[in-house]
């Protein structure tokens, strides 16, 4: 899974103007994340209060400041680089199919039911939480057997949770239904 | 001798019960996990964190050395039977694996890389018995300086040797130094990145970080791209070699461990390079040069005995320099911080339990991978056909597990979500992933060390560069980059690509 070894831009459509400029040029965005991330961590380092804990000569802010210096550098020389047209190569692997333009519908799919597992783990418990986790992340794929991804799901999840829980002493936690069987 | 006594009290430690059971469990699942396409042995190794954190500490190592073994070798039936290799390691096995098994005779690939597995992992394991105390000697009284040089020499190693970007390797080098630095200082208790948060003020945990890059990151990846049709896995019975098969494999085997050692041992991408070396060295050897293409079997022992011994050696550096050379040793150096042990040259002393039950079990996991994979090869086949979508919603419900299990709190899997989201943005714009994982895990502990030597030398960069040990890491920080201006002003022979 370390492989980057095909071109993504095969898939992108052959449109004109300033839209396609920004497609073909969407890695753009990775310098501004850098950017932004390099600002951020000179701003926290340089607004830090360090008087009073400095110890020794080099003091907390020093390697903040190596860090975020080396952010805007490296967002510069990469919006160079963009620009003069290197690309960066989107992996490869077993089930990766490049050949057509990411699916986001199943992307934000799959967030949203991650997130719902999050905020549901507490209040329902491990075990119905990581069922439905399982359950809409398979959906979310493209698995639609009504009988059988349930089923499934529960069944992963409430072995998981009596593995880890009963067998090797990693508490999860049990939610109502626990408490009640 | 001492190191063969060492080594037979290991065995006292790995032959007893409950860990031989340990190395069986984690030589299954371990091969279960890499055979699963999709799954590397770095994601193996993270995703099978949590089943270890009610382990004591040998116990969990022991099984931590047989999944790495058993998801390579896991990783190599996937490329022989599906000819799509997800990692880098495995794409030579497919080279002559694939036709192999395409023409029928994929029982006796499936069993040159098992056998190969075997010879390189025994044979790179020797060299570890042999080298690593030797090594850990040398390197006992290294200092700051010191530490300090090797890690920089592994973060421009994994920026600059891996991948073919080395703007892009930086920027992931970054990214995970900047997700270290979050949290409360280490030496001052300064709050660094924590918007006020007491949630951040204990650090993102460096498991959360792992399994974030690797598993959802590739989960999201792998959805955003989702093959229509996986492809099918060619059918397969029990892997047996015939006698002219063993004639033509054995010299093969016995070659590749030591391509692959000491490519294991430095950091230069693991068994990337190693496991070409070997197929380049093999084809140029053989006798059936007119079968390589088609199928050759020495193409899929040479390499797979390389991979597996360089295993091996990746072990070497980091037990004995606390230096982890690939993704799969990031990790475990994760592990090993979770139980509060610091690998390096002080390991061997402070924990010869640990260390030589560790290495004593590779041995006794191998046997027990020899045994077990030629028998359930088919089996193992069958895993190959698991519907993707279970597949990956697997891969998302365990990383919750154990994410969640780090510390019980929910707010953990929402930052799990966010670094898999920074994972899939790496995947998508060729950021290279390890990197990243390094810098997390390495740049505490570099910053610690680097102020501690400036500490000694009170403020003097001169500090840094007092000692023999740190001046010629340094020299070799400065070939590792100036290689590609050397190359540079050598006659070109072939395009960028």
């Amino acid at each position: 899974m370390t492989t980057p070894t095909t071109d993504t831009d095969t898939g992108a459509a052959p449109a004109t103007g300033r839209r396609a400029w920004i497609r073909e040029h969407s890695e753009l965005g990775v310098c501004v994340l850098l950017l932004a991330l390099g600002i951020l961590l000179l701003t926290d380092a340089l607004t830090m209060d360090v008087d009073i804990a400095q110890r020794g000569p080099v003091g907390p802010r020093t390697v903040p400041v190596v860090v975020g210096t080396g952010l805007l550098v490296v967002a510069a020389l990469l919006a160079v680089d963009v620009l003069r047209g290197g690309r960066g190569r989107a992996e490869t692997g077993e089930d990766v199919d490049l050949s057509e333009p990411a699916d986001w519908r199943t992307v934000s799919l799959l967030t949203g039911v991650f997130l719902g597992a999050a905020v549901l783990i507490e209040p329902l418990g491990f075990p119905i939480a990581g069922a439905l986790l399982f359950w809409g992340a398979a959906f979310a794929l493209g698995s639609r057997r009504a009988d059988r991804d349930p089923l499934m799901a529960a069944v992963v999840s409430f072995l998981t949770y009596a593995v880890f829980n009963n067998l090797l002493g990693v508490p999860l936690p049990g939610g109502p239904l626990m408490g009640v069987l | 001798m001492n190191a063969l006594n060492s080594l037979m009290d290991g065995f006292g430690t790995a032959l007893t019960p409950l860990n031989l059971l340990w190395a069986a469990l984690g030589v299954l699942l371990g091969t279960a996990i890499g055979v699963l396409p999709g799954i590397g042995p770095a994601m193996a190794v993270a995703l099978l964190l949590p089943v270890t954190y009610g382990l004591d500490p040998t116990g969990a190592f022991i099984m931590f050395a047989g999944i790495y073994y058993g998801a390579m070798f896991g990783g190599s039936t996937t490329s022989i039977l599906l000819n799509t290799p997800g990692e880098s390691a495995a794409v030579v096995a497919a080279m002559e694996g694939n036709p192999m098994a395409k023409s029928g005779r994929g029982a006796q690939a499936l069993a040159a890389a098992a056998i190969g597995h075997f010879a390189g992992g025994m044979i790179g394991t020797v060299l570890l018995v042999a080298l690593a105390p030797t090594i850990a000697d040398l390197a006992v009284d290294i200092g700051a300086p010191d530490y300090f040089a090797i890690m920089v020499l592994a973060f421009i190693a994994v920026t600059s040797v891996l991948g073919s970007s080395r703007i892009r390797g930086m920027a992931s080098l970054l990214i995970g130094l900047t997700i270290g630095l979050v949290g409360l200082d280490q030496m001052t208790g300064q709050q660094r990145l924590t918007f006020g948060s007491l949630q951040l003020a204990d650090g993102i945990d460096v498991v959360i970080v792992a399994v974030g890059l690797f598993a959802i990151g590739e989960a999201l990846w792998v959805a955003a791209h989702l093959r229509r049709r996986p492809p099918d896995p060619i059918p397969v019975g029990r892997p047996w070699l015939g006698r002219a098969d063993l004639r033509r494999t054995w010299k093969s085997w016995a070659r590749g461990p030591f391509i692959g050692f000491p490519f294991g041992a430095i950091p230069a991408g693991g068994a990337e390079i190693p496991t070409f070396l070997s197929y380049v060295t093999e084809k140029r050897l053989s006798k059936h040069r007119d079968e390589w293409g088609k199928g050759a079997i020495e193409g899929v022992a040479g390499p797979e005995s390389a991979a597996s011994a360089s295993a091996a050696g990746t072990l070497v550096s980091m037990l004995t320099l606390g230096l982890p050379t690939t993704a799969v040793a990031a990790v475990m150096l994760a592990a090993f911080q979770q139980y509060g042990i610091q690998p390096g040259p002080l390991l061997f002393e402070r924990e010869p339990d640990l260390v030589w039950g560790l290495i004593a079990s590779l041995f006794v996991g191998m046997v027990l991978l020899l045994a077990l994979n030629l028998p359930l090869a088919p089996v193992w086949a069958k895993l190959l056909r698991i519907p993707r979508p279970y597949l990956y919603a697997g891969i998302m419900f365990f990383a919750a597990v154990g994410a969640y299990a780090v510390g019980g709190e929910a707010i953990d899997l929402v930052l799990l979500l966010i670094i898999g989201l920074i994972g899939f943005g790496m995947r998508r714009y060729g950021l290279p992933v390890l990197p990243a994982v390094i810098g997390v895990i390495l740049g505490p502990a570099a910053e610690q060390q680097l102020r501690r030597a400036l500490q000694i030398s009170d403020g003097s960069v001169t500090g840094l560069v007092d000692t023999p040990f740190s001046v010629t890491v340094y020299a070799v920080v400065v070939l590792v980059l100036g290689w590609p201006l050397v190359r540079r002003a050598l006659p070109r022979k072939s395009a960028r690509t």
